[in-house]
């Protein structure tokens, strides 16, 4: 392969996606890397869904064992005890993604992603996490924004029946085709930190009511010092009272964050996978588009909820902060 | 995680699945994952190699075995302990009857073409069992819900009819490059290796069709013929000679272009390919399917657009090898579109004819795609339809009516939404598969046979599968394994019998009855004689009203929907060309709408190529879309041509 024509074997394999996308597109997908934190469900379905694309390569991060919660809605990890024991959640899910497509490099890489430095990151264009505190998804998010090169970032999580999807691009360059000309587009993205500091009370009123609810429990599992979807029903009260709390200090009406769909939240710890084959879905469709350069990207939540069935696109940024 | 009262419906439910591809691979899987216990999956086909882009069960090592099969035994690698029943048939086999359907408590389609959906939405009416249907296309996708008397059946919107081309087009006056694929593909391909008795109209000229009986020999080879003497003289023939005879016609060519008869030593030089052509290339390999016309002339990249003279290579290259290497088929070929050597033949042959009319060429990769009509496909759409068809069944089993949702999978937003749920509408009371509507044949009962009838009506407008027609209490007609010889003669006599003649006479003002005993569908049709139809807009030379089919027009708008190419006379349109979605010369590889126009549920549908369900009928009945923007529910209102369909929704 001279890199700089598909093989007669890829052309063949990829030839339906190849009708969609292009062979240009097809070109800079086998040449990105891309990284992966947290291997959910979700995550598990976004790995198959960007190694059957073709992409370069697949880096996993995931010292976790394998649990019951891990292999609900994780159809990479095999049931079988012996097999499982004494790997790692990445491991197991890289032998699985491996035999998905032969000309993708996956591979595992141990420790824990908020110790790794900031040139680890620079050998990759798609850094992809999950199910990670609040803390590690802004320092990882501030890792990647000092890099040179710019890394697209995002952070996905499903619970119950509900996902989101933030998407942190910097500053993203594309070209559009109209009517006979190419039109140059540029998007301004802010940080995770920029975004959910953002105040309410700037935000639409119809803002997804998942993107505030989202906040409090992220809010409220910080505050408590747990691990992410470590919750149950004797925590509502506490997160009633965080929803409380923080609809006072940005002004929001607590109606605007319904008992009903934090309650979900909190008891819905695991994922459904339905909701795992949209959300991965639509992260692997975004971060295609993204290293192929064709389509509008998303800007820069996405929220999913099963339970009326909109996937719906939020634009959470300050208006005032300069960008 | 599914809650309690879901489970409980998940754990205890059978469900069918129909199709094992790219939608079906990731239904079964997140089936599996979330909790279902007994699933039965029906897919004829095998596992191909540009199956495994998307289709995640299967490797390279499953290529050429059973769909449905390779699926259950990939699943059951991570869920062990549940039940996956395959079936390695055809949907439309009469083994999967209604009492067959009625084991399920949910229907869930993955399927890529028109025919196999309305067979099996039959079964489901009949059955009374609820069906969830699919479809996509490149990005975009939809997930539709099917209850019987509560919302609309597949089939109570119109849907887009495979698009055809007049034959005179396809024979005479190409004027795109799809023109010359259908050609050489329908027309040259099946002359030269396929069934000899099939009428053909390769020959047929604008003006003087009848003249066209001598020439048909010209295209056997003769004993003893020297193969690079035949292929010339197949080139020399359709390219030149025939070219030459057209233009003789002036009255044609008043207001087109001229085409320009191409022969091969204008082309090429004598005798090249033996002397300069690498002969180790084309026997590298016995094995018949392997064989290459551009392996033998060294070229790679399917990507490439090939001169004239490049395509004039491969056009006597792949004659060469056919007869070669391939003999023994010939006579029973037809087009595949995985045959390597079958589309670089189609390529090259429409090609040098799009050359003759001044068309620009395409690659074979463009090429194969038009003659294959290939779906657009990618893992991404499939992996969410297929968790958004999940969502819906679990509905379904616990009877949740008031969420039913059909959900439209967008390319670009629309009020924000990339997945746009829509209330079910009710039954179209004028539905001839969900209510008993009767309908109104106008027809020439002079000079129309049963046979067109059974072919033009029964099978391919009311997708019977098994029909029987019957004119009172008298049997005209029927199908079936157990039918007593002498029935079955009488039926082939009746068969060639003009509709006037039969034993029981059809003429106007005959109330006929045709049923599918398998689909339990019973049509009324009321018979009208007419004298004339006009050609080219009435081809069939009988029209069918109270059946809606969706208008077949060419539109201007660049998101085709319908492309089954193929001319409508002696092409039967199969099933496969159903699926199309984009007219791929229109909308390139690249299926990229411009942002700023923003889409609406009407252009979504017409631009969802499978034809799975509204189509060009949401133009229709919907042709001014409007939102409403009250809070937050998105409201469609129907502001159609007062004698288009309304559509009611159900809350």
């Amino acid at each position: 392969m001279d890199g700089e024509e598909l093989t007669q074997q890829e052309t063949e394999l990829y030839d339906r996606q190849i009708r969609v996308w292009g062979v240009d597109a097809q070109r800079r997908l086998s040449k990105a890397n891309v990284l992966v934190c947290g291997m959910t469900g979700t995550v598990a379905e976004f790995c198959k869904n960007i190694v059957l694309a073709g992409v370069g390569s697949v880096t996993l991060v995931d010292d976790g064992v394998v649990t019951e919660e891990a292999l609900s809605a994780n159809f990479l990890i095999p049931p079988d005890e012996s097999v499982y024991k004494g790997r790692t959640l990445a491991e197991l899910c890289c032998d699985s993604l491996k035999e998905f497509n032969s000309m993708v490099r996956v591979s595992v890489e141990k420790g824990d992603i908020s110790s790794f430095r900031v040139d680890f990151f620079s050998k990759f264009d798609v850094v992809v996490i999950s199910s990670c505190s609040l803390a590690t998804k802004k320092l990882i998010n501030e890792k990647c924004r000092r890099l040179l090169r710019r890394v697209a970032f995002y952070i996905v999580d499903c619970r119950d029946s509900c996902g989101e999807i933030f998407v942190d691009l910097q500053s993203y360059k594309y070209t559009k085709k109209k009517v006979d000309e190419a039109v140059e587009f540029e998007l301004k993205y802010p940080s995770f930190e920029e975004a959910i500091t953002t105040p309410w009370r700037k935000l639409p009123r119809k803002t997804a009511k998942l993107y505030f609810a989202m906040r409090v429990i992220e809010k409220f599992e910080e505050a408590e010092g747990r691990n992410p979807a470590e919750t149950s029903l004797l925590d509502l009260p506490g997160v009633l009272k965080k929803r409380k709390e923080l609809c006072e200090a940005e002004s929001l009406n607590e109606s605007q964050i319904p008992d009903s769909l934090l309650e979900r939240l909190v008891v819905g710890t695991q994922e459904f996978p339905p909701v795992c084959a949209v959300i991965g879905g639509i992260l692997g469709q975004e971060v295609i588009k993204v290293i192929s350069g064709k389509g509008d990207p998303l800007k820069n939540f996405f929220f999913f909820d099963a339970f009326d069935g909109k996937g719906i696109i939020e634009d959470i940024s300050n208006p005032d902060a300069a960008s | 995680m599914a809650s309690p009262p879901q489970l409980s419906a998940i754990k205890d439910a059978r469900v069918l699945m129909v199709g094992a591809g790219g939608i079906g691979c990731e239904l079964l899987k997140t089936l599996a994952l979330s909790g279902f216990r007994d699933i039965h999956i029906i897919d004829m086909d095998t596992i191909e190699v540009s199956n495994l882009n998307r289709q995640f069960l299967f490797r390279q090592k499953h290529v050429g075995q059973s769909k449905a099969k390779v699926a259950r035994d990939a699943v059951l690698r991570f869920r062990p302990n549940i039940s996956i029943t395959p079936y390695h048939a055809n949907v439309k086999d009469p083994d999967f009857n209604v009492d067959f359907f009625k084991q399920f408590n949910v229907v869930l389609n993955g399927l890529d073409n028109l025919d196999a959906r309305r067979h099996v939405n039959r079964l489901c009416l009949a059955a009374d069992v609820p069906l969830v249907e699919s479809g996509t296309t490149g990005f975009l996708g939809q997930v539709t819900i099917h209850l019987k008397g509560k919302t609309e059946c597949y089939e109570c919107q119109p849907k887009p009819a495979p698009k055809s081309y007049p034959v005179c087009t396809i024979t005479s006056t190409p004027s795109k490059f799809v023109h010359c694929i259908v050609w050489a593909k329908d027309l040259l391909f099946a002359k030269l290796f396929g069934d000899k008795a099939q009428d053909n109209d390769l020959n047929v000229r604008s003006g003087n069709a009848s003249t066209s009986d001598h020439t048909d020999d010209v295209f056997e080879r003769r004993t003893d013929e020297d193969i690079e003497e035949y292929g010339r003289r197949i080139y020399d023939h359709v390219f030149g000679y025939n070219i030459e005879v057209a233009l003789s016609n002036e009255e044609t060519w008043k207001n087109r272009n001229r085409p320009r008869p191409i022969y091969s030593k204008d082309v090429l030089p004598e005798r090249p390919i033996n002397q300069n052509g690498n002969m180790d290339g084309a026997s590298a390999t016995d094995n018949p399917s392997s064989v290459s016309a551009m392996a033998s002339l060294g070229m790679k990249n399917p990507q490439e657009i090939w001169s004239l003279m490049e395509n004039s290579k491969i056009f006597l290259e792949a004659l060469k090898l056919f007869f070669g290497k391939r003999d023994k088929e010939i006579g029973n070929l037809s087009f595949d579109k995985d045959d390597q050597l079958a589309v670089e033949f189609v390529t090259s042959a429409a090609n040098i004819r799009a050359s003759s009319f001044g068309i620009p060429l395409h690659s074979l990769f463009e090429s194969k795609g038009m003659a294959g009509n290939i779906v657009h496909a990618v893992a991404t759409t499939n992996a969410i339809i297929a968790g958004l068809i999940v969502i819906e069944a679990i509905k379904v089993l616990q009877k949740d009516a008031k969420n039913y949702r059909m959900t439209y999978c967008l390319e670009h937003p629309s009020k924000k939404m990339l997945l746009m749920p829509v209330e079910p509408y009710e039954p179209n009371k004028s539905c001839y598969v969900c209510s008993e509507t009767p309908l109104t044949l106008e027809i020439n009962t002079h000079q129309s046979t049963l046979r067109d009838f059974v072919d033009k009506i029964v099978k391919a407008k009311l997708g019977m599968n098994l029909p029987l027609i019957m004119h009172g209490s008298a049997l005209l007609y029927e199908v079936g394994d157990d039918l007593e010889e002498d029935m079955v003669a009488n039926y082939a006599a009746n068969l060639e019998k003009v509709m006037s003649e039969l034993p029981s006479p059809v003429t106007s003002g005959t109330l006929l009855t045709v049923e599918d005993l398998q689909q339990e569908l019973t049509c009324n049709i009321n018979v009208k004689h007419r004298d004339e139809f006009d050609e080219e807009k009435e081809p069939d030379g009988m029209v069918l009203s109270g059946w809606t089919q969706a208008p077949a027009v060419e539109k201007k708008d660049e998101n085709h929907v319908g492309n089954g190419v193929g001319t409508s006379k002696n092409m039967p349109t199969n099933a496969e060309q159903v699926e199309m979605n984009e007219d791929l010369e229109i909308v390139p590889a690249d299926v990229e709408i411009p942002a700023e126009k923003k889409r609406k549920l009407s252009e979504i549908s017409n631009n969802d190529g499978l034809g799975t369900s509204r189509g060009a009928a949401e133009t229709n009945s919907h042709s001014k879309v409007e939102e409403l923007d009250d809070d937050d529910d998105v409201v469609f209102i129907c502001d159609g041509d007062s004698d288009t369909i309304k559509r009611k929704k159900l809350h």
